[in-house]
């Protein structure tokens, strides 16, 4: 079992942080991992992709043609990548900034407002962490429980209202994915 | 140990602390700078010494410094500041001193680009400095494999008394993988290391006499002698020929009836196109040369099969391990090239196409 996902958005958006999670939890779960950031002379608000492969068999190529999953945070992602997710697979949309949508039916399309969700439950900054509990709830790519202890080790002691926050957004984007 | 999720970059620069590697100079730039970072947060901790260097021709002939005195000393870069080491390795190579350098390969020429390429594999494997000389270059193509080479280049690097570099890439450099990691080397471990060099190294010897005279130069103004020393360099190049031929066969068997060559990255993704096709019925071999100088031309040889009509070498250049490729297969098959430059990586899908036209064209 293989799955391929690009998370692609603005810089700013946490795309690249969602890649980080989901394979670092793909790797506590003794999956075989890999993260491929796009990088360049780029900025906060320019576009940002990663591509983020999880797999029991050791991973050939890190690079993605055709993802299982593509998160699409602003509409140019879905512009670039929309066309090249598979047949069957998952297309999670920010309504709040993709106007123009997706136009394909054989994919399944997860289209909610991401941005207002965010800032609902408390800070836009949570958006990534939505999108993650999306994936969880949809694919069950990887569980809830690595996720927590993952944000646990790291921010129960520094920061546990921020740790609260994300696990509230991470729970919401479950109860979206599995709609 | 339990496996970390960690860039290239940083891991690889974690494996040569844990070599043992202790004097780091380089100058910083994309895409290897998570590097440069991860030396100047990490060797203070260690005892060992981080310098930013006023250049790359400053850090490389630092280098060339502590070499000459017998410990494990490193510097890295990306394309175009591996091009201003090639004068001290030159000079490092001619003195035969061990050193590791890396270089996470951008697009070239010139500045180029700061995207992933394989365009220096001339440069690394053919000379690159001037004069009769070769480097041990190492071709990872994973994180994993980007941080056990750190280990290998200092322990070669100190066998053969030679420079050795590491051939990595931007992609390499910047993805992130589980890695796991070789424990430390004691303080005890690294001194033992460097008494193997205590014959020719310019530091005192233990017992203090500092009366013994060890020369580390590269100038032999006579002919005679430079031609005896040029032989001797080519006698141990070829002991190493005989030594440190490494390979992965990937899918090889009798029934190939196409055989692939890439290195590094390229063969990441050659490899998906193979498995991919696999499903399909066809049969494709891979042979990825590890280490890139010395080059397993007998590997490459023995790989093609009764039923290999072809052999394809894909790269992120315009064909430079063809040369070798073409050396290997002794024109017994044809051999096709395809590659992509600017800084742009192929796409298993591209790879793909590409190998299932040598099917169709047969029918």
């Amino acid at each position: 079992m293989k799955t391929e996902l690009i998370c692609a958005g603005f810089g700013g958006q946490g795309v690249l942080t969602i890649g980080k999670f989901i394979a670092k939890a793909g790797m506590k779960e003794g999956k075989n991992v890999s993260w491929l950031p796009s990088y360049g002379p780029e900025m906060r608000g320019g576009t940002a992709n990663v591509s983020t492969v999880v797999s029991d068999e050791p991973i050939a190529s890190p690079i993605v043609s055709y993802p299982d999953i593509l998160v699409a945070l602003n509409q140019p992602s879905i512009d670039k990548f929309g066309e090249s997710v598979r047949a069957g697979g998952v297309l999670i949309i920010n309504t709040n900034m993709c106007p123009k949508g997706c136009k394909r039916t054989d994919v399944q399309i997860i289209a909610a407002p991401l941005s207002d969700i965010a800032t609902e439950i408390g800070s836009n900054l949570v958006l990534n962490m939505i999108t993650i509990g999306i994936i969880i709830g949809k694919t069950g790519l990887i569980k809830y429980e690595t996720m927590e202890e993952d944000l646990n080790s790291f921010m129960k002691a520094k920061n546990p209202d921020l740790l609260a926050m994300n696990l509230k957004a991470i729970k919401r984007g479950i109860e979206i994915g599995k709609q | 140990m339990a496996k970390i999720l960690m860039k290239g970059n940083e891991a690889v620069a974690e494996a040569s602390i844990r070599s043992g590697c202790r004097l780091y100079f380089a100058y910083p730039i994309t895409p290897q700078s998570e590097l440069i970072e991860y030396m100047a947060k990490m060797m203070p901790k260690v005892g060992g010494v981080f310098l930013q260097a006023e250049s790359e021709v400053a850090a490389i002939n630092m280098v060339y410094g502590a070499a000459g005195c017998g410990k494990r000393t490193m510097t890295s870069s990306s394309s175009p500041g591996v091009s201003l080491k090639m004068e001290g390795i030159s000079y490092i190579a001619g003195a035969e001193l061990p050193c590791v350098i890396i270089n996470v390969q951008r697009g070239g020429p010139g500045l180029g680009d700061i995207q992933p390429a394989q365009g220096d594999y001339f440069q690394a494997t053919k000379g690159g400095g001037h004069g009769d000389y070769r480097l041990i270059v190492l071709a990872p193509s994973s994180v994993q494999e980007f941080a056990d080479m750190a280990s290998e280049a200092f322990d070669l690097a100190d066998k053969y008394r030679t420079p050795v570099m590491i051939l990595a890439d931007g992609m390499l450099g910047q993805m992130m993988e589980p890695v796991e990691f070789k424990p430390a080397k004691t303080q005890e471990e690294i001194d033992e290391l460097g008494k193997q060099h205590n014959s020719w190294c310019i530091c005192p010897n233990e017992d203090g006499d500092k009366k013994h005279h060890h020369e580390i130069n590269s100038l032999e103004i006579d002919p005679n002698v430079l031609e005896k020393h040029v032989n001797d360099l080519y006698a141990k190049y070829a002991v190493i020929e005989a030594n440190e031929l490494r390979y992965e066969s990937y899918n090889v068997n009798d029934d190939n009836e196409i055989l692939c060559v890439a290195w590094g990255t390229a063969s990441r993704v050659v490899k998906s196109a193979i498995n991919e096709l696999k499903a399909e019925g066809k049969n494709i071999g891979l042979i990825r040369p590890i280490n890139v100088w010395p080059y397993p031309y007998a590997a490459v040889k023995a790989a093609i099969g009764k039923k290999v009509k072809k052999v394809y070498v894909f790269e992120l250049n315009t064909g430079q391990m063809l040369d070798d490729v073409k050396i290997a297969v002794e024109g017994k098959v044809p051999v096709d090239f395809w590659g992509k430059v600017g800084g742009i990586v192929f796409t298993p899908a591209e790879i793909k196409a590409k190998l299932e036209a040598c099917f169709t064209k047969e029918k």
